[in-house]
Formats: structure tokens, sequence, C-alpha cells
């Protein structure tokens, strides 16, 4: 019924006096509402990319007028320890965060949507975390890391009678415990996608398997997971994206009035914030525009490859 | 003809100019980052400069520190910013190779004048024989202590320690620790991110007969026998004696405020702070000479400058500004709001100020401190950071440490002098 009732529209549509065809027209009108967005996108998105990878091909230390040195930047990243070093937190923090948080936030998802007693409470309580500012909640876990005796953790321990830990002082231990923060910090927003995604599963599937007598765990790999497919993929995807640029929970967990962000001893330090300190303590505007596009293509690699694994074959 | 009307229209421009600028007052802008003190005595000098210069007008612009730096860097290509601003004499050269800031006008700052009339230290602002900088205020290290740990301790409140092994000794007495070992209270807090970089670096290594730097700053000579020997001394504290330890109550400055660090050395900026210390009752002392008695400070200051922009009569104006903000009348009035110490020896040295409990230690240490000049403030402190670090966390032995510190910051140094 409908399918014919369009068609003769279309054709009408053809009759117009313009001599534009319905399709053109839909098309002109779709890009006409486009064209502020697409506009605004253009100026504030895809104009300061190109000029990033612009200003990675020059020495500017901002004072003075940008001089063009080729690839220099980029030659000088690959020999800079630093750099590497930075490169493989960075890559911790992603190989670390995405799948510990995930996991996390499914069981607590799952768990969570058979709870009907303080339901709404306790996905509350889930969720607050997500709302607060990041450099506040980073604060706060940082004062916990102290060690005896402000610290919260290591009283614990002390309590205990086990020895105190160094935590951030560490620089082993300083990078799980800046990530920790972070997971749980998303923790709250990845458990109402997931619980989106649980609820959109018809109740039919459930019902169908549970007179087959399928088990639970049947029921999870089978109907559960496969079904979620969506909602993990944008997981994964956005997640991996947020801890390949984590900066805040860094920032503030290990600089203070006089500072040592990123430390010890570089241990904690992702890229951003080495593109941060290149460019705003160093003026080092080239070196950290190049930088910028390394993480640029390292996102656009990760983020690509990911959604090629997990989309449906 | 075309001459003459040309004469005739130049000669308009300037009368009306002139009789413009007579009437008009002129504005002239004035950059410094946001710290209460500092903002509230600024308003003060303001309100005191356009009362005696009605015919001039200075804007206040302030920023929180993290950006100040950018701003400015923003601003001054654009051909906007300050006519006068503030800046941290760390930041001078960069200042003056971007031709952000001019030579001070001689007239106004003759040079053999800064130099009878102002501290030492102030050379560090001279570069081919012109000044590009005035400081109002200077700061320098002391040693604060708490008296009534001090007192629990059995020592005498009133009798800060003389020397590095009094200070050793006494840090040992007042150190407390529960039964585990954990420590409680600290004798003495290692905060290298703090000032003890500084204390290390200008005074330590000193008293130990090393230097930091070449004479000509360009080359790094802290690698040394000195360096190794302050350095152990300093690592000690918290390897061997374990009267401190880094990161104890987050920052030195947080645990002496909450009463659990029996001493601390910090600038005199941090007066302001400790002020508001109701729990106990504090002294101040000159830092600890060496057991032969050598002693060593460090110094460091904002210095206010004018920028290229200003011409004419608002280069006149912020002349007159900058002469102001540095009469002793503005730099009394900055020690009492700030706590920060006047720049010029007449203006400091006063009976009174010598002889006050809390500017006198400051005060008597400006005639032995020495500062550094920094090429890259924040590199070079990253140096000495990482360098503690591996003595501290990866116990990296101290000479390495130094020589390894030498190796990253050399290069820092040559880079800028090559320009």
């Amino acid at each position: 019924m409908n399918a014919s009732s369009s068609r003769v529209d279309a054709r009408s549509g053809a009759h117009l006096p313009s001599g534009l065809g319905m399709r053109q027209k839909q098309v002109l009108w779709a890009w006409s509402f486009l064209a502020v967005p697409v506009l605004f996108y253009a100026v504030v998105r895809f104009y300061p990319t190109l000029e990033a990878f612009w200003i990675a091909t020059t020495n500017w230390n901002l004072l003075t007028k940008p001089s063009f040195i080729g690839l220099a930047n980029f030659k000088r990243l690959m020999a800079d320890p630093v750099f590497w070093q930075v490169f493989r937190n960075t890559a911790l923090y992603l190989l670390l965060g995405t799948p510990i948080s995930l996991l996390l936030a499914f069981t607590i998802a799952y768990h969570l949507d058979r709870v009907r007693f303080l339901h709404g409470l306790i996905r509350a309580l889930y969720f607050l975390p997500f709302l607060t500012t990041a450099a506040a909640m980073a604060w706060v876990w940082r004062w916990f890391y102290q060690p005896v005796p402000i610290g919260l953790f290591n009283n614990l321990l002390a309590g205990l009678g086990i020895a105190q830990q160094p935590f951030l002082r560490s620089t082993t231990q300083s990078l799980p415990a800046v990530l920790a923060p972070a997971i749980w910090a998303g923790l709250g927003f990845q458990v109402v996608i997931f619980m989106a995604g649980l609820r959109a599963i018809p109740t039919t599937y459930y019902e169908a398997a549970r007179i087959d007598g399928v088990s639970n765990g049947t029921i999870l790999r089978r109907i559960t997971l496969p079904l979620l497919k969506p909602t993990i993929v944008f997981l994964v995807v956005f997640s991996s994206i947020g801890f390949l640029r984590i900066f805040d929970q860094v920032y503030n967990m290990t600089s203070q009035t006089s500072s040592d962000p990123g430390g010890p001893l570089n241990a904690t330090k992702p890229l951003v914030l080495m593109i941060y300190q290149t460019a705003f303590s160093s003026f080092d505007m080239g070196y950290a525009a190049a930088q910028t596009v390394v993480l640029f293509l390292v996102l656009l690699v990760v983020s690509l490859l990911q959604l090629r694994l997990l989309k449906d074959r | 003809m075309r001459g003459l009307r040309g004469m005739l229209l130049g000669l308009m421009v300037s009368v009306g100019a002139v009789a413009g600028a007579k009437a008009q007052t002129v504005e002239i802008e004035y950059w410094q980052y946001v710290f209460d003190a500092r903002v509230k005595a600024m308003t003060e000098l303001i309100k005191r400069f356009e009362a005696a210069n009605p015919n001039i007008k200075v804007k206040q612009t302030t920023f929180p520190y993290a950006d100040y730096q950018t701003k400015i860097a923003a601003a001054m290509p654009a051909g906007q910013g300050p006519d006068v601003v503030q800046l941290f004499y760390g930041w001078l050269d960069n200042f003056v190779g971007a031709k952000f800031i001019q030579p001070l006008p001689r007239d106004a700052f003759p040079p053999a004048m800064i130099e009878k009339e102002f501290y030492p230290i102030v050379s560090a602002m001279k570069r081919d024989g012109e000044y590009y900088a005035l400081p109002t205020a200077v700061r320098s290290l002391a040693l604060f202590y708490n008296k009534k740990l001090f007192q629990e301790a059995g020592l005498d409140p009133n009798k800060p320690p003389k020397t590095v092994d009094e200070l050793l000794d006494f840090a040992k007495k007042t150190t407390k620790r529960d039964g585990a070992g954990n420590m409680l209270s600290a004798g003495i807090t290692l905060d290298f991110p703090g000032q003890d970089y500084h204390w290390w670096r200008e005074t330590l290594l000193r008293q130990n007969g090393g230097a930091p730097y070449s004479d000509d700053n360009k080359t790094v000579t802290y690698n040394s026998e000195a360096g190794a020997k302050s350095l152990n001394w300093y690592a000690d504290l918290q390897r061997t004696h374990k009267v401190g330890q880094v990161g104890f109550m987050d920052e030195g400055q947080a645990a002496f405020r909450a009463g659990r660090a029996a001493m601390t050395i910090d600038g005199s900026f941090r007066l302001g702070a400790f002020g508001g210390i109701k729990a106990f009752e504090w002294g101040v002392a000159e830092l600890p000479a060496s057991a032969d008695g050598k002693t060593a400070n460090f110094a460091s200051y904002w210095v206010n400058a004018i920028t290229t922009k200003p011409t004419g009569p608002k280069l006149e104006a912020a002349k007159k500004f900058l002469a102001f903000v540095t009469t002793p009348e503005a730099m009394q009035l900055w020690l009492e709001t700030v706590g920060e110490l006047p720049a010029r020896k007449e203006a400091a040295e006063t009976e009174k100020n010598l002889n006050h409990p809390v500017y006198g230690p400051f005060l008597k240490a400006l005639n032995y401190s020495h500062a550094t000049v920094f090429v890259d403030e924040l590199a070079q402190r990253q140096v000495s950071l990482d360098m503690i670090n591996r003595v501290l966390l990866q116990n990296q032995d101290a000479k390495a440490a130094l020589d390894e510190a030498a190796k990253a910051e050399q290069p820092i140094l040559d880079r800028f002098y090559k320009k």
C-alpha cells in the first residue's frame, strides 16, 4: 500500500514546474538544511585539522613566524625516548582500560538488570561519578593514595599490618593508580548503555530459551552477547578513544602548584599531556603539532580496526 | 603646491595630536597573573598612582597562572596586550628574544642608579649593558620551624638550627613514627618540586664548594664531587636518616601547615599562607650554614617591564607607572600586603624590617643570594625532578644521576645560547 502510493507521489513530482525530480528536490532540501552544520564543521573541525598537519612541518614558537622545516619534527619525535615512553603509556591506558572497564560495566549491568530492589538508586549511584568533574575526582583519589597519615588506602594497609605502598610515587604503580579512577568514572556511562542494550533484546527470545530448558550460561553466550554486539562495538570504540585521550586524571593526580605532571619519571604521561606540555610549557608548536598528527593517526587506525573486527562479517 | 599642502596637513595633525594628548587622558594596560595578595597590592598601587597622575588611567588585567604566558604570547604578535607587563625573571630571555619588551629607557632608569640602589641579584635583568625589567619585590628562602614540635622534642623553641649538622640532629629529634615505623610527623619536609631543588642547587651545592653553572651560565657544572656530596646528603635525609619523606602529606607546605612537619624550607611568598596557622606558633630562621660557616641562598623575583607596544604619550605613561611601582613606598606596601621583600636595599634594610622576626632572616639572606639564570625554567626544573626521582625511587648513584641530569640539561642551554 505504502510503496505504491509513494511511487505515485514520485511520478507526480516529476511534473512540477521547477523541472526537478522529487529525489533531486529532496537532496537539495537535505543539503540546504545540512549546510549550516557542514559549514560549522568545516570551520571548527576540518580546517584546524588540516592546519595542524601544516604546523607539524614548521618550527614555530608562537612568538615568531613559523618556518618550514619539512619532516624534521617527525624525525625528532622518532628519536625522542620520552615519546616512546609516552607512547607505551598511552598503549597501556588503552589495553588495560578498555577491556577492564567494559568487563566491569557489563558484569554490573547484567546483574543490575535483574535487581528490582532500589534499582533506580543503585543505577544513579553508578552513574554519579560520570557527572562529577574529572579534576575534582582526581584530587580526591590523589588524597586516597597518600602515605599515612592522610591516605585512605595506606591507612587501611597500615591498619592491617601490611607495608605502605608508594602508589603515585612509584614508577611501576603510578600508571595503574591513575587508571583506576578513570575506569571508575567512566563506568556509569557504560553501565547505562549496556542496560539499554540489554533491555532492547526482545524478551520472547529468553522465554523461548527457558521453555527449551537452556542454561543461563548458554543464554548469555548464544543470545545476550550476540544481540548486544552493536552496543559492544559502540562502547569499545568510544571508550578506546577516551583512554587514548586520557588527560585530566593524569594531570590532576601527578601535578601540583610546583609540578611534575606525568611523573614520576614520565611513568604516567600520556600522549595528550606530552602535547600539552610541548605546546604550552615549551611553546614548541611545530613539535606539538607533529605529536598531534601521530595521535590523530593512532586514533584513526584503532577506530577503523575495531569497527572492522567487530562488525558483522 | 603638493609639498605645502602636505606640510600644512602635517602641522594640523601634529597640533591636533598635541592638543588631544593634553586634553585626553592616556590609558595604559597592565597585566599580571592571579595571586590574590599581589592583585590586591597592585590595585592599591594603581589607585595611588592615578591620584598622583590624574591624566593617566591604568587598566589591570589578570589571568590564571597556568594561562599567563600563553595569553601574552598570543596577544603580543596580534598587536594587543599590555603596555607594562609582569613576568618571572626566568622568562626574560624568551621575552627579549621575541621582542615583546624593550630596554628600560635610560632617562628614567639609569643603569648606574639601578646598580647602586637595587640588590645585586637584579643584574640578572641586564643584557648587553641594558636593563630590561625591574622588580618591585624579591624573595629568598628561609627555614620555617614549628615551635610546638620543637618544645615537645625537648628543643629550645627559640633556637633554630644554625648549621646543616644541627638541622639533621634537630630533624632526628622531631620525627615521629608509629609502631610499624610509618611516619606520623616529619622532622623536615622533602619536597624537591617545591623549593628544595633551589635549596640543593644554590645552597647545599655551594656549601660543599660547588657551583651549579659556569660563570657565563652556559655550562652545567653541578656534576662534580661537590654535587655528589650535596645530593647524597639531601637524599640521605630520606634514605638513611628517615627524617623526611617525599610526598608525605602530598606537599611540604601542606605538611607544615597541618603541624605534621617540624621544619620546612620555603620562600617568603609562603608567609601569607602560613600566616593563617592558628594551631601552633612558628618561627623563621636563615637557612643553616655549612659546618664551616658557609652561607648561600636562592633569590627569585617577578619583574615589571615595558612592552614594545606603547609609543609617544603611552610610553611616557608606562615609564611613569613603572617608576612608581619600583619606588621604596610601593615596595613597603608590597612587603606588607604580599610578604615579598623590597628590591631596593634602602627600602628593605630599615631597622624595623631587619629586626622583624619574620622578614629579617629573608632580608639578611638577600646579601648572599644567587639568582639562577634560566633559559627554559620548566624544562630545567624537570631535569632536576627526574634526577632526584632516579636517586630516591630507583636507587641510582648520586654521581650517575648528576651526570645524566647534566647530559639532559646541557642541550637545553646549548639550544638557547646558540641562537
